[in-house]
């Protein structure tokens, strides 16, 4: 078969400026996420107004869901006088027309490289008497160049805490989960498990129910999920916070801890089973709530699920693109299954944090393991060029080098246009657990029957 | 902003003109002056047809359609042509963005052919890149862009912070291009200054491509195609595979594509397109001014064309053959368009009875909101409101009104190229008593009449819609489909009322010529007639009554 990808080479070269299939994209397309992760919100992208239409464009593909966000639309005049009459305008326009409860603007490479102070503006918008009573705007510095999405994700999750959270009060006996940048579903699986073990908690940001909707015959602009600006503003007096992926939540924590005092511990994202396990557990700690049977019921289930297909994970080797946080998790839940994750790219420029770590929990593991933060997919084609794995775990983009190398692919992470499923079904979880272990072993015996021969050919697996 | 789904109001003027009023309401009043000039009732022809506004500065915070120069230039434009190796450079999104998301079918010769679409090319700019210049870095990245695939051709688009930070794409374009001819390298290296906040949509972008594709490709090769009747296709991208079923149907009649700008297209087919005997004109708003250039230039006549809808196909192609004159063709053409009628009209049949008295809606563009049209009619269905999202005043109004578009600030941005008979290649394709005599037939050379008087008088032109517009129109009308893009799909789904995507055709395609118009009969017939609709209310929200008389305890 004809290859897409045709000019890549086997051999590596040192690249030192050119980005070739990158594994990670701008800053606002993450803090437009994780607005739409607050209840009544509009994010606005403070730039040119193509920004905000391919982020728009890429979250609706990834969702199938309405993604509305407004734009500043500079022109070639705001690019060299400065956004804020673009801004202030918007503003006023946004909350005439679209009556959102806020606004949650983020910046653009444009707007930050010509300084736009976009605090400053909100304030002149709010003496100017732009912002109705009682509605919001908030915002967070994210310049495409800096980073990553994941960044921007952050970077907009602290941008909320810092504009709506108020001073401490009475303590509401909650638990702030910062549940990283996931899926609508990951998220309603984390409090879901908080609410099995009867813990009260504030979700930061929560876009289940917002970016998963269902068809009503009403086109509800601003969807019934989200946390809402009570809970935000309240979460200064929740008793702890648990934030999941060092690199989406951990900014928003730590404003916490330091600002509210409201003691923090990062965790990693809850995928897999020990991943997952250090959740429960850390929620049984700080809320002091015991495990009820239900969960362990549920763990006992993906265990059980391990031990049924184990034989078919043993020592497969599986090559991993995505962001840090869901990629450290996989990893370690690849290796408890006992696979082999032999190549490891994050776009992201994630620093020694996320090499070490891979490199630990791959340590043991009697395989060489390639890993890169701030690589690209050219290069993760490349090493899968030179290491044939039998899996391949990534986004939809993963498919052209999938179809190339004739590897089985299993659909992780941002973005997925081409499937559906991670809008409604978690991976976090023991359930999220469990659902992908069903994906890797469908993906691996799927291959495994299309290439045996016919004397070989088994019914029962 | 929720909306409840009731009787749609009766399509009238009077209602249609009173919708203007209730949805202009809501605005502050000096969005209300603008969106006024922007949104008006077809209700007049001819000499009294009502001027609309278009082609201006989008509202901030409006929630616009629109998207941006950078993606006009290098996703359109540049976006389908498969052996140019593109790089973006600015920070890693606008390259990521315009990564595959067109669907910019192409074709390579051979399985080793060049084919560099499915890659993306970035100088993922950092912190250090904004402050202290990006062009060593590009340099840089064009380098080892060569060093490993080595192209023919290579592009560099410039982004936001490009122009603002001073780094001069066009200079390290030519330098490179130098530095790697004087090492006896036969490269051809361009760069586009198209910043997305230039313009005020895309449209700026596609001026932009075009501009630098006419002044540094066309023309270089002396190549001519082989052929007795060779035209150029303008403005055809070749979503969902329209060029591949136009190249079949052009070729079956005997006609060479010479150059298609740009679906399915190589470097090499710019490069040639000045051979041409004729250049056809698919959308009309992307690439006008070329065809324009090129008949300054170099002598080649243009006329629209359009392949969207079965009639308009047929006299697409009948035109292109009379203007050859040749007896020869124009039965070949009459053959080609026997053989593609009868499963036209046997889908025709079948489809007819099932969409005949709907009602479609149109929001996109800058031709395809007015050539999509046609298919509806032929289906029977009415347009009830139509617009694009950034065309101009000509592509409403027709070319007539042309002279009177007042260039504004933002227009003036967008560099005009002057340009002169070339003293070498220059060569009328007919002279001007065979133009005058296909002129005294009704034959029309650069004639586009615009979207407006094709639409009924009872319906509204809206240009730059925007979401809250949308949500309105779809509420007061129910139209039985909207077309727009992506962005637009799913908010007009959550009210019941199917969306079809004519950017990127849902994945569907090709509807161009007669195979496209089977393609979309029957995908209208899909969307209208699904049963999905009919589910959105489970039984007992129906039905409440039956609650209480089923219910256990009363029995």
């Amino acid at each position: 078969m004809s290859k897409l990808l045709r000019h890549t080479p086997v051999e590596i070269t040192e690249r030192q400026a050119l980005s070739i299939n990158p594994a990670k994209t701008c800053q606002p397309i993450g803090a437009m996420y994780a607005s739409l992760g607050i209840h009544g919100c509009l994010p606005h992208s403070h730039g040119s107004q193509g920004c905000c239409a391919y982020h728009r464009s890429t979250l609706t593909r990834h969702y199938k869901e309405p993604i509305s966000a407004g734009t500043s639309s500079f022109t070639e005049g705001s690019s060299v006088f400065g956004g804020q009459s673009n801004l202030l305008a918007a503003i006023q326009n946004m909350f005439t027309v679209y009556e959102p409860e806020v606004i949650a603007v983020h910046t653009t490479c444009l707007s930050e490289t010509i300084g736009d102070d976009v605090p400053q503006i909100v304030d002149k918008a709010d003496k100017e008497g732009k912002i109705p009573a009682g509605k919001h705007v908030i915002s967070a510095s994210t310049p495409s160049y800096v980073g990553s999405h994941v960044t921007g994700f952050a970077n907009m999750v602290k941008g909320m805490i810092k504009g709506l959270a108020q001073p401490k009060t009475k303590p509401n006996g909650k638990v702030n989960i910062l549940p990283g940048y996931v899926e609508p579903a990951d998220m309603a699986e984390v409090k879901r498990l908080a609410r099995m073990m009867g813990v009260k908690t504030i979700c930061i940001p929560d876009t289940s129910g917002v970016t998963n909707g269902p068809l009503t015959g009403e086109f509800k602009m601003y969807p019934d999920g989200g946390v809402t600006v009570a809970e935000l503003q309240d979460c200064s007096n929740s008793k702890g916070t648990i934030a999941m992926g060092f690199w989406a939540s951990a900014d928003g924590a730590r404003y916490l801890d330091t600002e509210y005092k409201v003691p923090c511990s990062i965790l990693e994202l809850p995928i897999g089973l020990g991943c997952t396990d250090a959740y429960v557990d850390a929620l049984r700690t700080i809320a002091g709530a015991a495990v009820p049977k239900e969960i362990e019921f549920e763990r006992g289930q993906l265990v059980d699920m391990i031990s049924d297909y184990h034989q078919y994970f043993y020592r497969k080797k599986v090559a991993l693109v995505g962001d840090p946080d869901q990629l450290i998790a996989l990893t370690d839940f690849l290796v408890s299954l006992d696979m082999l994750p032999i190549h490891i790219v994050t776009g992201t420029p994630a620093g020694k944090r996320f090499t070490s770590k891979i490199e630990e929990i791959t340590r043991d593991i009697g395989y060489k393991v390639n890993v890169r933060e701030a690589g690209d997919m050219f290069l993760f084609h490349q090493w899968i060029k030179q290491d044939t794995p039998d899996l391949i775990i990534g986004n939809t983009y993963a498919k052209y080098i999938a179809r190339d190398e004739d590897i089985p692919l299993v659909r992780h992470g941002f973005p997925i246009v081409d499937r559906v499923g991670h809008q409604y079904f978690p991976t976090t979880g023991y359930r999220g657990g469990m659902r992908l272990i069903e994906k890797i072993v469908d993906a691996l015996l799927s291959r495994k029957e299309r290439d045996a021969p016919v004397e070989t050919f088994e019914l029962v697996f | 902003m929720a909306t409840k789904s009731k009787k749609p109001a009766e399509i009238s003027r009077e209602s249609l003109a009173s919708f203007k009023e209730e949805v202009l309401k809501k605005y502050p009043p000096k969005v209300a002056r603008k969106r006024s000039k922007q949104f008006l009732l077809n209700e007049f022809q001819g000499e009294d047809a009502p001027q609309i506004e278009a082609n201006v500065r989008t509202i901030p915070g409006i929630i616009t359609m629109r998207g941006c120069t950078y993606a006009g230039c290098k996703g359109v434009i540049l976006g389908p042509t498969r052996d140019i190796v593109n790089i973006t450079h600015g920070p890693i999104g606008c390259g990521f963005y315009s990564w595959l998301t067109r669907r910019n079918q192409t074709r390579p010769d051979t399985e080793t052919s060049e084919n560099y679409i499915p890659y993306a090319f970035s100088t993922d700019m950092n912190e250090n890149d904004i402050v202290f210049g990006g062009e060593k870095k590009l340099k840089q990245a064009i380098r080892e862009a060569y060093a490993l695939f080595k192209p023919k051709a290579m592009a560099v688009f410039a982004t936001c912070p490009v122009g603002l930070i001073g780094d001069d794409v066009n200079a390290v374009a030519r330098d490179m291009k130098q530095e790697f001819n004087d090492q006896g390298i036969d490269i051809n290296i361009f760069a586009f200054s198209c910043e997305g906040y230039k313009g005020v949509s895309q449209s700026a972008g596609h001026h932009i491509a075009n501009n630098q594709i006419f002044t540094h490709v066309v023309g270089t090769s002396d190549t001519v195609t082989e052929g007795k009747y060779r035209i150029n296709m303008l403005g055809e991208y070749n979503i969902g595979g329209d060029a591949f079923v136009i190249e079949d149907l052009l070729h079956r009649c005997g006609i060479t594509i010479n150059a298609t700008f740009s679906g399915n297209s190589t470097y090499d087919d710019f490069a040639r397109a000045h051979t041409a005997d004729l250049n056809c004109i698919m959308c009309h708003r992307s690439i006008n001014y070329v065809a324009e250039m090129m008949e300054i230039k170099y002598g080649i006549p243009w006329i629209k064309v359009n392949y969207i809808g079965v009639e308009s196909t047929v006299k697409s192609m009948r035109k292109i053959a009379e203007y050859f004159g040749d007896q020869e063709l124009k039965d070949k053409v009459e053959q080609v368009i026997a053989e593609e009628m009868p499963a036209v009209e046997a889908v025709l049949k079948d489809v007819k009875p099932r969409t005949q008295g709907k009602t479609a809606m149109l929001f996109v563009g800058g031709s395809r909101a007015h050539h999509y049209q046609d298919l509806f009619r032929e289906m029977g269905m009415t347009t009830l409101a139509a617009g694009y999202e950034f065309a101009h005043r000509d592509d409403y109004e027709g070319r007539k009104v042309i002279p009177s578009i007042k260039v504004d600030a933002d227009s003036r941005n967008i560099e005009e190229l002057e340009v002169h008979p070339d003293p070498a290649l220059f060569k009328p394709r007919k002279s001007a008593e065979e133009l005058k005599a296909l002129e005294d037939c009704g034959f029309e050379f650069k004639d586009y009449k615009g979207m407006m008087p094709d639409m009924q008088p009872e319906s509204l032109v809206i240009d730059d819609l925007n979401q809250y517009e949308a949500e309105e129109l779809v509420k007061k009308f129910r139209p039985d489909v909207f077309c727009a893009g992506i962005k637009e799909k799913f908010g007009i789904q959550k009210m019941g009322i199917p969306m079809k995507q004519l950017h990127s055709y849902d994945s569907g395609g090709p509807y161009a010529g007669f195979v496209g118009a089977i393609n979309f009969y029957q995908e209208i017939d899909r969307l209208v007639n699904t049963k999905v609709w009919g589910y959105i209310k489970a039984p007992w929200q129906k039905k409440p009554e039956l609650v209480a008389s089923y219910a256990w305890n009363d029995a």
